[in-house]
């Protein structure tokens, strides 16, 4: 047999192949997903854990399918957790720093422990992003915070009740809308597929025979 | 970490790299590349698919695994569901909470139609969250969408419906000006140019991305949007059969409470079904780099209820998928690290092939050179070919891997592995549905009036293969035309007298044709507890 690890999920103990990820140890002991599980792949977050070694006291946050098991490991899945969204009209916003004391005045009251940080699934510098977000600099909170795979497990932690994706998301989007600088090429060509410039030609390519659009795939010039 | 064997197959791709560094290895000639196919991608193994027995595409194949849930019957078979009894009551009701899913919905809302979505996990678990590496659109001086029309045609072997290919294509940088205009962070230069690459089979860079979570970039602007619209989103809930009126028409769907197994009743004016792919149903056994929903449901309940299928013989496995360690097999390396320039080597270290090939080539390449050829590196749990990540940093300076394929390179360090210094091991994956329900120019099933379909579950809009960033592309388009096309036809739908009838004839023809498959379909969640599985 393969070599086999103790683990317990929701206290219970299940001995399990050494090289399963956490989901996959749970499937092998029975468990049927809903809850915990989505993307599978590390993208989603929908499997935020909690874990502790036995006979350690460090209390660890990760995602369930990117994380192996271990010999010992006690593992909590959190199905659901009541981040605070704030609704808004993108619109109407204004990219600069009243909006986050607006919206999610909470940063303010940040003690500064560290604990989002400590318990990023993604290695991220949480703290720092809501630092910068404090004090309005949107773009920079956007950037750090940009590979959040919104689990929640730093807002689980946070003793000051923020809702750290949350803010994330709010400054990615208002940078992406308003700080970053516009696509003067993309607006060009949307105007001139409005004004009907690429009528008369996707109508001849679309009649077109099968042979003659061969002819012209296989010979297309490719840029460099 | 490597096996000793990985290694020393590492040293000789390390020992060729400076002379590969200074060439680009040979593209494949039309007939190359048709023999290559035929000889070797899965598409063409008769094992794997099976005949369809009963409906609109009678007599024709389907994968094995797709073509059992088509023959299953439906769980509401033996349930007693009173639809008078309605528990939601809306203009637009939207199956599937991805990409295609809250665009439609935002676009219905927008048109002031009353939307709903309702979707088995949660909003945006889908394949759009996975999507990594970008979307398509020609908004370059040099491109247009004429050329974009022709990569694609050509790419998916001169099969895709015109009337698809032309909307995919000329509404694709609006697509990316509705996304910017929401707060997509796209990668751009500071004088705001998109950073555009070249993906597999593109004549033109007109890649756009935003690092290598493009697609999480999306989705989760989307679902932030559909929050900020109060568009009822009801998650954990299931369409598990479409329903419609005396009339024919689509009237609304039954769903099923995944954690409590209540069945609920949704009446709606008109049903686009965003169900997305199948990856789920590993057909031939392969991993997927799909997320754990992706199980085919839409096109059950569409066949079902009379709508007709196309191009469900073609599936596109993505050529780079994760071949080790296992505890990631079979997960997405986006084809962004080929765009890049990392090559695909063999044990040898020799480069087999032009690292940018349409997938279909490349997936077929790789199996050839992992079976026949023998030059595959041996994994635990098979073999896999070399993809020269440290190329990267060597073309394009230190620091790029970080910046641009950060997800990549964090997956990849969980398992003590760094790209940026060693090479990975890959294999193609089971990644996308090429096919799917068949709709017209205009969004709707030809064969049931006010039914709608986009993204994944659409079959045509690429033909028997997709290029790299015109899944995105096509969830985008045609989730926004979706949305404002069912908002605009609901004003206009009455509604009969809501029936079932129609499972109960698909019933009937089943048995007819003996082909009746035990189980009840459609499959909504993956086998993947150690008692459900089927022993492989």
């Amino acid at each position: 047999m393969e070599n086999m690890v103790n683990v317990y999920f929701f206290g219970k103990k299940y001995s399990v192949p050494g090289d399963l990820t956490i989901m996959t140890a749970m499937e092998y002991a029975g468990y049927t997903l809903t809850r915990g599980c989505g993307c599978r792949h590390g993208f989603c977050g929908a499997c935020a854990t909690i874990y502790r070694i036995k006979g350690k006291n460090e209390l660890k946050t990760c995602l369930a399918c990117q994380t192996q098991v271990q010999e010992g490991m006690y593992v909590a899945s959190i199905p659901f957790f009541p981040t605070d969204k704030r609704t808004y009209e993108i619109e109407g916003l204004k990219a600069d720093q009243r909006v986050m004391m607006e919206l999610y005045p909470e940063i303010y009251a940040c003690i500064g422990c560290n604990a989002c940080s400590k318990a990023c699934t993604q290695s991220l510098n949480v703290m720092q992003y809501i630092a910068y977000a404090q004090r309005g600099e949107l773009e920079k909170c956007a950037e750090e915070s940009f590979d959040c795979v919104g689990c929640g497990c730093c807002s689980v932690r946070c003793p000051a009740g923020i809702s750290h994706p949350m803010v994330g998301l709010l400054a990615r989007r208002l940078t992406g809308k308003y700080i970053a600088p516009k696509s003067q090429h993309l607006e060009k060509r949307v105007a001139e597929i409005k004004e009907g410039a690429y009528d008369g030609l996707i109508e001849a390519i679309m009649q077109k025979p099968i042979t003659e659009m061969e002819e012209l795939y296989n010979h297309r010039d490719i840029e460099k | 970490m490597f096996t000793e064997s990985m290694l020393e197959s590492i040293r000789k791709v390390e020992a060729t790299r400076a002379q590969r560094m200074g060439m680009e290895p040979r593209r494949m000639s039309a007939q190359e590349k048709d023999e290559l196919l035929k000889a070797y991608h899965p598409d063409y193994r008769p094992d794997g698919f099976k005949e369809i027995k009963i409906g609109p595409n009678k007599g024709q194949k389907a994968p094995c695994e797709l073509t059992d849930l088509l023959h299953s019957n439906s769980r509401l078979l033996q349930e007693h569901i009173d639809l008078n009894k309605v528990d939601y009551d809306v203009d637009v009701l939207v199956i599937g909470g991805g990409g295609a899913g809250a665009s439609a919905a935002i676009e219905a809302n927008q048109a002031g139609a009353n939307v709903m979505i309702v979707t088995k996990l949660r909003i945006g678990d889908a394949n759009t969250m996975m999507a990594e590496g970008g979307i398509q659109a020609a908004d370059k001086e040099n491109d247009s969408p004429v050329q974009h029309y022709l990569d694609a045609f050509g790419g998916g072997h001169f099969a895709a419906r015109p009337e698809l290919l032309r909307r995919l294509v000329m509404e694709a940088p609006d697509a990316i000006r509705w996304l910017n205009e929401l707060g997509v962070m796209f990668d751009k230069d500071a004088d705001g140019t998109m950073i555009t690459t070249h993906g597999g089979g593109t004549s033109r860079k007109r890649m756009h991305a935003c690092k290598d979570y493009s697609g999480a970039e999306i989705m989760r602007t989307l679902r932030d949007e559909v929050i900020n619209r109060k568009i009822p989103v009801v998650e954990f809930t299931s369409a598990v059969e479409l329903i419609k009126d005396d009339r024919g028409q689509v009237a609304g769907a039954v769903l099923l409470n995944m954690e409590t197994g209540d069945y609920l009743v949704a009446r709606a004016k008109t049903v686009i079904i965003a169900t997305g792919g199948a990856g789920r149903l590993h057909y031939q056994h392969f991993p997927t780099s799909n997320h754990y929903g992706a199980t085919a449901d839409g096109l059950i309940l569409g066949y079902r209820a009379g709508a007709p299928l196309l191009y469900q013989d073609t599936i596109q496995y993505h050529p780079t998928g994760v071949a080790y360690p296992s505890q990631i097999f079979g997960a997405l390396v986006t084809e962004k690290v080929r765009s890049l320039g990392a090559m695909l080597v063999n044990r040898d270290g020799e480069a087999f092939m032009h690292p940018l090939e349409t997938r279909d080539v490349s997936a077929a390449s790789i199996i050839r050179e992992c079976s026949t050829r023998g030059e595959g590196v041996e994994t635990p749990l098979g073999t896999g070919v070399w993809l020269d990540t440290p190329m990267i940093e060597l073309l394009h300076g230190e620091g790029t891997i970080e910046k641009r394929i950060p997800a990549m390179l964090r997956m990849y360090l969980n398992y003590d592995i760094d790209m940026r210094k060693q090479p990975i091991l890959v294999y193609p994956t089971l990644h996308y549905q090429n096919g799917g329900l068949e709709i017209g120019g205009d969004g709707f099933t030809k064969a049931i009036p006010n039914l709608l379909v986009a993204g994944e579950a659409v079959g045509g809009i690429h033909g028997r293969n997709r290029l790299m960033g015109n899944s995105l592309l096509d969830i985008i388009v045609f989730g926004r035309n979706a949305g404002k096309a069912a908002a605009a036809r609901a004003a206009d739908v009455n509604l009969g007298k809501m029936n079932l009838d129609h499972i109960y004839s698909y019933a009937e023809e089943l048995k007819q044709a003996d082909a009746v498959h035990e189980g009840v379909s459609p499959l909504l969640l993956p086998n993947y507890a150690r008692h459900e599985r089927k022993e492989k």
